[in-house]
């Protein structure tokens, strides 16, 4: 987020003039950016730090020369007793739970959408309203039964069970059905006329127009799927199916006995962590702008 | 092509307003109707009906030879060209106008076919890789017309399609409408709110208001023999001179104005007269105080009073004025008489041919 802001100010007025207030808008900027670096840096900082050292004077001014052999440690070494949970597979199931849960997301709160604006159905407001009260219900207030039911239906260790018992969006059908309702009502009709019937103009007309939309809840739903903590920790007891947000805890957790904690290797992975969402916001930055402000019709 | 007929085709809302009233007449094979009325009349609704967007409270709706009340749009081998053109803004223009076919399952070759015939009737050729967005308003209206085109329905239906265009395309799209339905033959319903749209495309025009059918006939007859006071100061700018008279013995009294008419009612009326149908006459009945003259160059219109009642009075450019006191005579031939509660026709006639007693002769020029 810091790039984005200072290269937005930073070709505004850079050249001619020198104005003060320009320097003093900067110099708060560029603090802000390094504020808010600074524990980037100092996972980096760490991950590149043999572990002794980081255990005997705690995190340092000077990067160290183990980055590469974190790396290796973090992603192809398994930290558990089954020799699974390598960074590698923690990281695959990490984005399957991620592009899963955006993906399953964005599906249903489209669909949900849809038919809430486009049929006309008894109930249908209330429908809404009560899909939009479920916002205030988080995952953690259900958790039990939800759990209870996941275990029932024998899903504990698999990709469904991770994904499917959160897929229901109050969120994305939100933004889905401001954006329908804002879509001309012509057009609607042109495509019946057109002979277009509803599975039709959902996908030919509706879809393509939502693209920003989409783009923009697939940043959302990734990066909050991506960092689910909670639910992975309750569903996952086989090492194979950790992934790396709950991983990351594991490594530090376990070998804090006798041995040294593997700092560095936690960092690593900790940095690992971080990359796809940053790598997807950045990607579909503009897109994610367009998307939340304006609608292109 | 086909004929439409409407019978008894009613519209009310969930919530019991009646948005058009019984309404019933017929659409002959390659007939361009207008229907015409102030906003909120029902002609959008009417229209809607037709197309099958609305459904149909009462009465049967025939297009060619099949009810088509209960079905769907796409079934009742129509093409709607809309106010705001509803293209779909992320296919291109070929897309767009192909979309309909591609739903119908029409083999590519055809669709090809046919797209690059409609775009060269409608000059899109060069747009036709273009989106929407990248296409004028007047390019837009062409796309949507191409749309319908494409598909060789029987029925054109038209929602107020030039309001969204500056009155320079305006005036130019009327006639590549009016020419093109034409060239086609295929029965048009054309829904406006200009009655300068309706008069000139018109070969029928059907004159709503409140959701009921005031008056059905062709542009001339809806100018000169107006069914009620509705339409009379609807159609027509300016429109037509109403103002109150008197009948009484057979005779009808406006300000100077005594006209023997053949008629029984006595009492009030409602006197209307075509601004164009005044003239000036120096020993006519009329003594009108013109207040402003509006020149508009082919002609001027000047508005005054008679007796305190507002007239319009429609010269042509050669004649002078001034503002001030002048006579007026007209041909007791164009005069309207309405009933002066309910506004309807009413029908009487005069006597006679001509108004001025002292100089009959100069009243036929």
């Amino acid at each position: 987020m810091a790039d984005i802001t200072s290269s937005l100010a930073a070709p505004a007025r850079s050249t001619r003039r020198f104005r003060w207030s320009t320097l003093a808008d900067h110099a708060i900027l560029i603090t802000g950016s390094l504020f808010m670096l600074l524990p980037l840096l100092v996972l980096l900082q760490t991950a590149s730090t043999p572990d002794i050292e980081t255990m005997k004077y705690g995190p340092g001014l000077y990067f160290g020369d183990q980055l590469d052999d974190n790396f290796r440690k973090a992603m192809f070494e398994a930290s558990g007793f089954s020799g699974q949970n390598t960074g590698l597979s923690m990281f695959k199931n990490s984005l399957i739970l991620g592009l899963g849960f955006a993906f399953g997301k964005i599906v249903i709160g489209m669909m949900a959408a849809y038919a809430i604006v486009y049929f006309r159905m008894r109930f249908a407001t209330m429908a809404f309203w009560l899909i939009f009260t479920t916002l205030l219900l988080p995952l953690e207030v259900r958790i039990l039964p939800s759990y209870e039911i996941t275990q029932k239906l024998g899903l504990l260790n698999t990709y469904t069970g991770l994904i499917v018992p959160l897929i229901a969006s109050a969120t994305a059908t939100f933004f889905f059905r401001q954006f329908f309702r804002s879509v001309p009502e012509e057009l609607v009709e042109a495509a019946r006329i057109d002979g277009a019937g509803p599975v039709k103009f959902f996908i030919d007309i509706l879809v393509p127009l939502s693209q920003t939309m989409i783009a923009a809840m697939f940043i959302i739903m990734f990066v909050y799927g991506w960092n689910q903590y909670l639910w992975p920790t309750m569903i996952t007891t086989e090492e194979g199916m950790y992934t790396l947000v709950r991983g990351i805890k594991q490594i530090v957790q376990v070998l804090e006995g006798n041995e040294i904690p593997q700092y560095g290797r936690a960092n690593m992975l900790a940095i690992i962590a971080v990359i796809p969402p940053v790598a997807i916001v950045i990607f579909f930055q503009s897109w994610f702008v367009k998307g939340l402000t304006e609608s292109d019709k | 092509m086909a004929k439409v007929t409407l019978d008894n085709v009613r519209k009310v809302y969930p919530n019991g307003v009646e948005a058009v009233t019984p309404a019933s007449f017929d659409i002959k094979d390659g007939e361009f109707t207008v229907l015409v009325g102030p906003s909120g009349c029902g002609k959008s609704t009417l229209l809607r009906m037709i197309a099958g967007l609305e459904e149909i409270t009462d009465g049967a709706l025939t297009i060619g030879d099949r009810v088509v009340n209960d079905l769907d749009p796409a079934d009742r081998d129509i093409a709607m060209v809309f106010q705001n053109y509803a293209l779909y803004p992320h296919m291109t223009v070929r897309k767009n106008i192909a979309y309909g076919l591609k739903n119908r399952k029409t083999p590519k070759e055809v669709i090809e076919k046919k797209v690059a015939e409609a775009a060269k009737m409608l000059n899109l050729e060069e747009y036709l890789d273009r989106k929407p967005s990248q296409l004028s308003g007047g390019q837009r209206q062409r796309v949507a017309m191409g749309r319908a085109i494409v598909r060789d329905p029987s029925l054109f239906l038209f929602d107020e399609p030039l309001s969204n265009l500056d009155a320079k395309l305006r005036n130019q799209m009327r006639i590549e409408i009016k020419a093109l339905q034409r060239r086609l033959g295929v029965t048009s319903i054309y829904v406006t709110h200009d009655q300068v749209e309706a008069m000139t495309m018109a070969d029928r025009i059907i004159v709503l208001n409140g959701g009921k059918i005031e008056q059905i006939g062709t542009p001339s007859e809806i100018y000169h023999n107006p069914a009620s006071t509705f339409v009379a100061s609807f159609m027509g700018a300016p429109p037509m001179n109403l103002v109150a008279a008197e009948l009484t013995d057979e005779t009808l009294f406006f300000a100077g104005l005594q006209l023997p008419m053949k008629t029984d009612y006595r009492g009030p009326v409602t006197l209307g007269l075509r601004p164009e149908d005044l003239h000036i006459d120096p020993y006519g009945p009329l003594a009108m105080e013109v207040e402003l003259i509006e020149e508009l160059g082919a002609h001027r219109l000047l508005h005054g009073q008679i007796e305190d009642q507002r007239l319009t009075v429609h010269l042509s450019k050669e004649t002078e004025v001034t503002t001030g006191p002048l006579r007026l005579s007209c041909h007791p031939t164009s005069l309207c008489l309405f009933h002066p509660q309910t506004g309807e026709r009413m029908d009487c006639n005069p006597k006679v041919q001509s108004l001025s007693a002292r100089k009959p002769q100069e009243q036929h020029s």
